[in-house]
């Protein structure tokens, strides 16, 4: 990768910046749908409109509907979606369970959901983390028996993201006791609406309902719609973990959350701004210091990376130093709002927002290091395959 | 400075924190929550008969002849079941106003009825655009012969709902950020032309943005004096809710102990974990260094030099709020999943501890004090 940019990369930027400045609807422009600020309609919209101009999925590769896009203007179209404050949408399918499909699916498996994934028309929420396991991954119990034709599932999944959203699910399942706890993995897909599938919300501490837990009691799934073996699931757990990772490290949030904090330390105090107080100003001016930086090692190791192939352990180096980003911007953030974002689930006006959400987002924050393996998970994992210790 | 209790302070300590145990459980708490009042009037009324009220005062103000230390060990206590009655803004904060109180007739009416739970009040002081400057007062106080009449908007007065006076800051002249113009005043709550718009703050308590428009109005500490009185009641409340905060980060740092004994992972119980092990140790020093400053700054708030007490009361704030934060933070992480639900209690200590950090000013603008009053010249 090369930051020179060619006369021809730079006409690339012009387009993508033209196209965002173009199509952002007023209304969502900096909004994210995971702080409540985008409404779950307006989210597949985006994403459908990204998915018109060819956008949806820019990181996977082309014969799938992806782009053949070099490291150098996959950095660049994500820096100008940044810049011009396009919204922040949320898509698992793409982020997700693509890459795991086009991966590891049959050909059918990629023929049937790899469009609908891009057009948005199933909502994939992920099925992981149990109540008895969660850094423990492997010892989940939720068990899946295999019958003439099909799978009966039972058991339970917890912290699922808008499940009570998702059309569809994508789930670790055991499909064997025997042997190490790993092997008898695997990787199920299923509809959200079969018999026996409940979801029962819970209310995190930004007073919202993001999470849920998902109860399967005899839950019935076609044999066909295993991804990979049987006790493959493990391996795609981790190949996808390691895509999560990469993508938890958030850059495009976080630079649209640098920007609007920047705009806040012009709010008045006493005799003078928000910036000239409290050293506002200069801790801000490290995180984004930090997040320059961040950037440049992200599309550096991406650029090492072979397309489709996930990287390797050290995404777990962005991860740490993402959600460190993520939650010291949140935090800025709050203390910046002061008592002014005392109200902190009053109605929002357009120009306080910022400050009024500031509360619950900071406090939504503190999840970043905690899913999609905790930040202490990821310590072992830089310890073990990194340093070899 | 009192390097341990008295046995009259330990007896006191261990009446509030079994009654907390008893009748201030997690449930009971959520269940409150659930209603509309903004506290119970008759745990209220409660803490009167235990003689909780007027513990920490004086008894030439009606009080037992307690000071800080009593307030201290009163609301470390009560933080430990993250109580949502307003003690501090009523029984030390408000208290205090009375006791600073130019209008003696006055104050001397009231004080009583504070100390026997049948007076609730709040201090209203922020104002928008402010941050946690005292003497940034744009409301205005006309006089017009013996009485005072008050226009203008507070932001996040905490128990402002439930509460039967406000205590208002407001200035006789124009000049937005002077220091000699500010004057306290007491205002009722069904006073004509006060809005009070009110809201829940993230950790449960009640709070309120009020506007006050030609609102009659009781002078309480005058101008010239007025801005003193504001900045010592403010330095109570302080030392009050360090108290508050570190009885909340003690009874929080137990709980999260006992789960890293019980919750097993890869086959054993995480407390196993080194690397969690040392964040439990750097979180109990943090707990015990606060339950130290708490008395610390008990001390410091009645030191008649004022740079001393001043110094003091901006160190405390600024090391336990931020201590407050970084357990805050850790007993959500070390919950995981679970610690970010509002299903148990430790959530709610994370909201607690949070707003903790920026009530009365946050650890940055306090550090920022404490360097302006200490620096030598």
């Amino acid at each position: 990768m090369s930051l020179q940019y060619s006369d021809e990369d730079r006409a690339f930027m012009d387009e993508v910046r033209t196209w965002f400045l173009d199509n952002t609807p007023a209304h969502l422009k900096g909004e994210a749908f995971m702080f409540g600020e985008m409404s779950a309609d307006d989210n597949v919209a985006w994403c459908r409109e990204l998915h018109r101009q060819g956008w949806a999925a820019i990181h996977w590769p082309k014969e799938y509907g992806g782009t053949d896009w070099t490291q150098t203007r996959k950095h660049i179209f994500e820096m100008v979606r940044a810049e011009t404050q396009a919204p922040l949408s949320y898509c698992m399918g793409v982020n997700l369970l693509g890459p795991v499909i086009y991966s590891f699916g049959t050909e059918e498996q990629k023929s049937r959901y790899l469009p609908r994934i891009l057009n948005y028309d199933d909502w994939w929420c992920q099925g992981y983390s149990e109540p008895g396991a969660g850094s423990d991954l492997a010892s989940l119990k939720t068990k899946a028996e295999k019958k003439d034709d099909h799978y009966l599932v039972n058991g339970s999944k917890i912290w699922t993201s808008y499940a009570h959203m998702a059309t569809k699910i994508f789930c670790l399942v055991r499909t064997s006791s025997a042997g190490k706890k790993q092997e008898g993995i695997s990787f199920l897909l299923f509809d959200m609406d079969a018999e026996g599938v409940e979801v029962r919300p819970i209310r995190s501490i930004d007073g919202k309902h993001h999470l849920n837990q998902v109860f399967f009691t005899d839950v019935k799934v076609p044999l066909e719609n295993l991804v990979g073996d049987e006790g493959q699931g493990w391996s795609i757990a981790k190949y996808l973990l390691t895509h999560e990772r990469t993508n938890i490290a958030r850059i495009p949030m976080s630079k649209v959350m640098l920007a609007q904090v920047k705009e806040l330390t012009t709010r008045a105090a006493g005799d003078g701004t928000v910036g000239d107080r409290e050293q506002i100003a200069e801790r801000l001016a490290e995180i984004e210091i930090d997040l320059n930086l961040l950037e440049f090692m992200n599309s550096q190791m991406l650029a090492q990376t072979d397309a489709g192939k996930a990287p390797g352990a050290e995404s777990s180096m962005l991860k740490i130093k993402g959600t460190s980003i993520q939650q010291r911007l949140a935090e800025l953030r709050l203390e910046i709002a002061g008592y002014e974002g005392y109200d902190w689930q009053g109605d929002i006006t357009d120009d306080e927002t910022q400050i009024l959400t500031a509360a619950s987002q900071y406090n939504f924050s503190r999840a970043s290091t905690i899913y999609g393996g905790s930040n202490e998970v990821q310590y072992g994992v830089m310890a073990k395959a990194v340093l070899g210790l | 400075m009192p390097l341990e209790l008295t046995e009259e302070q330990q007896l006191l300590r261990e009446s509030v924190e079994r009654f907390v145990e008893r009748d201030y459980t997690f449930d009971k708490r959520t269940a409150m929550l659930a209603e509309d009042a903004p506290f119970s009037r008759e745990l209220w009324r409660h803490f009167a008969e235990l003689g909780w009220l007027g513990a920490g005062l004086p008894e030439s103000a009606g009080g037992y002849g307690g000071g800080p230390v009593e307030q201290a060990v009163i609301c470390e206590a009560l933080g430990r079941a993250m109580v949502l009655e307003p003690f501090v803004s009523t029984a030390v904060v408000g208290a205090h106003a009375l006791q600073m109180a130019d209008n003696r007739e006055l104050a001397d009416a009231l004080m009583p009825q504070l100390t026997e739970g049948e007076l609730v009040v709040a201090l209203a002081y922020a104002e928008q655009g402010a941050r946690f400057d005292l003497h940034h007062v744009a409301t205005r106080a006309r006089r017009s012969g013996n009485t005072y009449s008050l226009t203008g908007d507070k932001i996040a007065v905490l128990d402002a709902p439930g509460a039967d006076k406000l205590i208002v800051s407001a200035r006789v002249d124009d000049e937005v950020r002077g220091k000699d113009g500010v004057a306290l005043f007491l205002v009722d709550r069904d006073a004509s032309g006060l809005h009070v718009g009110a809201f829940r703050t993230m950790d449960g308590s009640s709070a309120a943005n009020v506007t006050l428009s030609q609102t009659p109005a009781e002078l309480l500490v005058g101008e010239g004096r007025g801005l003193a009185a504001l900045e010592q009641c403010v330095e109570r409340g302080i030392a009050a809710r360090c108290a508050m905060a570190a009885g909340a980060m003690d009874t929080a740092y137990m709980q999260t102990l006992a789960y890293l004994k019980t919750r097993e992972q890869f086959g054993v119980p995480i407390g196993s974990f080194q690397v969690l092990q040392h964040r439990m140790v750097d979180m109990l020093i943090a707990v015990r260094e606060c339950q130290s400053m708490m008395l610390m700054v008990a001390d410091d708030v009645i030191d008649p030099d004022d740079a001393e007490r001043r110094a003091g009361v901006a160190a405390a704030k600024t090391f336990v709020s931020k201590r407050a934060r970084n357990v805050a933070q850790d007993i959500v992480q070390l919950h995981g999943g679970v610690g970010m639900t509002e299903e148990l209690s430790i959530g709610h200590f994370f909201r607690y501890l949070t707003q903790f950090g920026s009530t009365y000013g946050t650890a940055a603008h306090h550090l920022e004090r404490y360097t302006e009053i200490t620096r030598q010249h």
